[in-house]
């Protein structure tokens, strides 16, 4: 498949339309929805950017965290690490857990929401 | 999943001269058979009830009345924890006579008037948008005042009596809550590690129980109407139950409703101390404010497990809406927020 424009462009020439265009016609509730598409667009193109680096990140932390089959899939991984916070194998006095729970939020947090108040807070430390 | 969905009641009458005049029906009852309703807006906001603003003229009516209803036809979840229109119309009432400041109740609707449940308020002059009134030069003052008046105005709805059964209302604790949304996070399927530990801990540490009230179970920026005074009526009681003094306090302290001033742990514009100050004054319980640390925790993991709940119902197709959509990658917030207040407890 060719990629000229690549999804990228694409969501960024359709979230161009959405800010200097459609949002500036729309009031009340439209204009509303207009700047949450408009914000979901932005996580669009955050998601196409880091998904994959974080992927292969939060993968190569829950294996030395659970010292897993590297060949389990992110999901298989995570059921994993759920059950072993269920059982009370992993609790807060984990080090090793906090340190990949946090690193994660992160990650997730700068993809959905780069302004939330508690990213700014965590990034500083 | 689908029992869970908040209905969203889409106004099929909104323009129509026949819900205004069904309106102007009812209300000249209270005001006089001079009176017209002359406008009829939905107002935004309020995901689970319409709001009106009606302009009346004639007859002995003032200029404006809100209407809160729910309408006919619209299936209530059988889980939900909305109380229904006619008993939030009584408690406000009651609140009223305990001294917090609320709406007037003017009229509820009865079956035979065929507008559905609902209740006609006089409205209230001042800002509901959090963000205004944490960041507009002309609310300083209020923010100011604002932690005083909220702990009073706790201390009055705590000290409603509704144990007798009316209106009849759900007990739920702290656990109770855990239970319950613990159970709807289950139910999803999502995997959020962070929800897990979240809700093991909690389980762990649960504080004793304190002697129940009525809590009203929504009180935050957004459901509170600020002047430059201060705080001018407590709104949004339809999530009222009997349950833990303690929620109402730490669920303004939840980080997502500070609206982005995480440095003021109570809704982003004041000290908790002269809340619970105030509130212990008016007659509250004296609490402190490591006393609330549990259910702000607490209120952490509901707002997420909520998000998550508004994405199901786009994910099911019951609302199709982008807003509810994108307030799945809101999740994440609170996941932040926890792992937060997790890394804050004592750890060897």
């Amino acid at each position: 498949m060719h990629n000229q424009p690549s999804v990228s462009e694409l969501v960024r020439a359709v979230k161009n339309f959405v800010d200097k265009t459609a949002m500036p016609e729309l009031s009340g509730r439209s204009g509303f929805h207009a700047r949450v598409a408009s914000n979901v667009l932005g996580t669009i193109l955050r998601d196409l950017d880091a998904r994959e680096s974080n992927d292969t990140r939060e993968h190569a932390r829950l294996v030395a965290l659970l010292d897993a089959d590297p060949s389990l899939s992110l999901d298989e991984l995570n059921a994993k690490l759920r059950q072993k916070i269920r059982s009370g194998e992993l609790t807060i006095q984990s080090a090793e857990l906090m340190d990949h729970l946090k690193k994660t939020a992160i990650d997730q947090l700068k993809v959905d929401q780069p302004n939330y108040s508690a990213l700014t807070k965590a990034l500083e430390e | 999943m689908e029992k869970l969905f908040f209905p969203l009641n889409v106004a099929k009458m909104s323009d129509s001269q026949e819900f205004r005049l069904s309106l102007q029906a009812v209300l000249r009852n209270v005001y006089g058979n001079e009176l017209l309703v002359d406008a009829v807006d939905r107002l935004s906001g309020g995901a689970s009830q319409e709001t009106w603003l009606l302009r009346l003229s004639k007859g002995n009516a003032p200029e404006t009345l809100i209407l809160r209803r729910a309408p006919e036809g619209v299936e209530k979840s059988p889980d939900s924890a909305a109380i229904g229109l006619a008993n939030e119309a009584k408690l406000i009432q009651a609140a009223e006579a305990a001294g917090v400041p609320v709406p007037k109740v003017v009229r509820v609707l009865e079956d035979d008037n065929g507008l559905g449940d609902g209740f006609f308020m006089n409205r209230v002059e001042g800002e509901t948008i959090a963000r205004r009134i944490l960041r507009d030069e002309k609310f300083s003052k209020a923010r100011q005042v604002l932690p005083e008046q909220c702990g009073k105005a706790l201390a009055g709805i705590h000290s409603i009596d509704v144990q007798a059964g009316d209106p009849p209302l759900k007990l739920s604790s702290g656990l109770d809550q855990l239970t319950y949304y613990e159970d709807i996070y289950k139910s999803t399927g999502a995997y959020r590690p962070i929800f897990d530990l979240a809700m093991v801990w909690l389980r762990e540490n649960a504080p004793d129980p304190v002697a129940p009230v009525l809590v009203h179970g929504d009180f935050r920026l957004g459901n509170i109407m600020v002047d430059e005074s201060g705080l001018a009526a407590v709104l949004d009681w339809e999530l009222c139950h009997i349950g833990d003094p303690r929620e109402d306090i730490a669920w303004m302290c939840t980080n997502s409703w500070r609206f982005g001033h995480a440095e003021k742990r109570l809704g982003g514009f004041g000290d908790v101390e002269p809340l619970l100050d105030a509130y212990a004054k008016q007659g509250g319980q004296q609490f402190t404010p490591s006393d609330i640390d549990w259910w702000e925790m607490l209120g952490s993991m509901k707002w997420g497990v909520m998000c998550m709940t508004m994405y199901e119902s786009f994910r099911s197709g019951a609302d199709s809406g982008v807003e509810r959509a994108a307030i799945g990658r809101r999740v994440s917030e609170t996941e932040m927020d926890l792992i937060n207040l997790l890394e804050d407890q004592p750890r060897a």
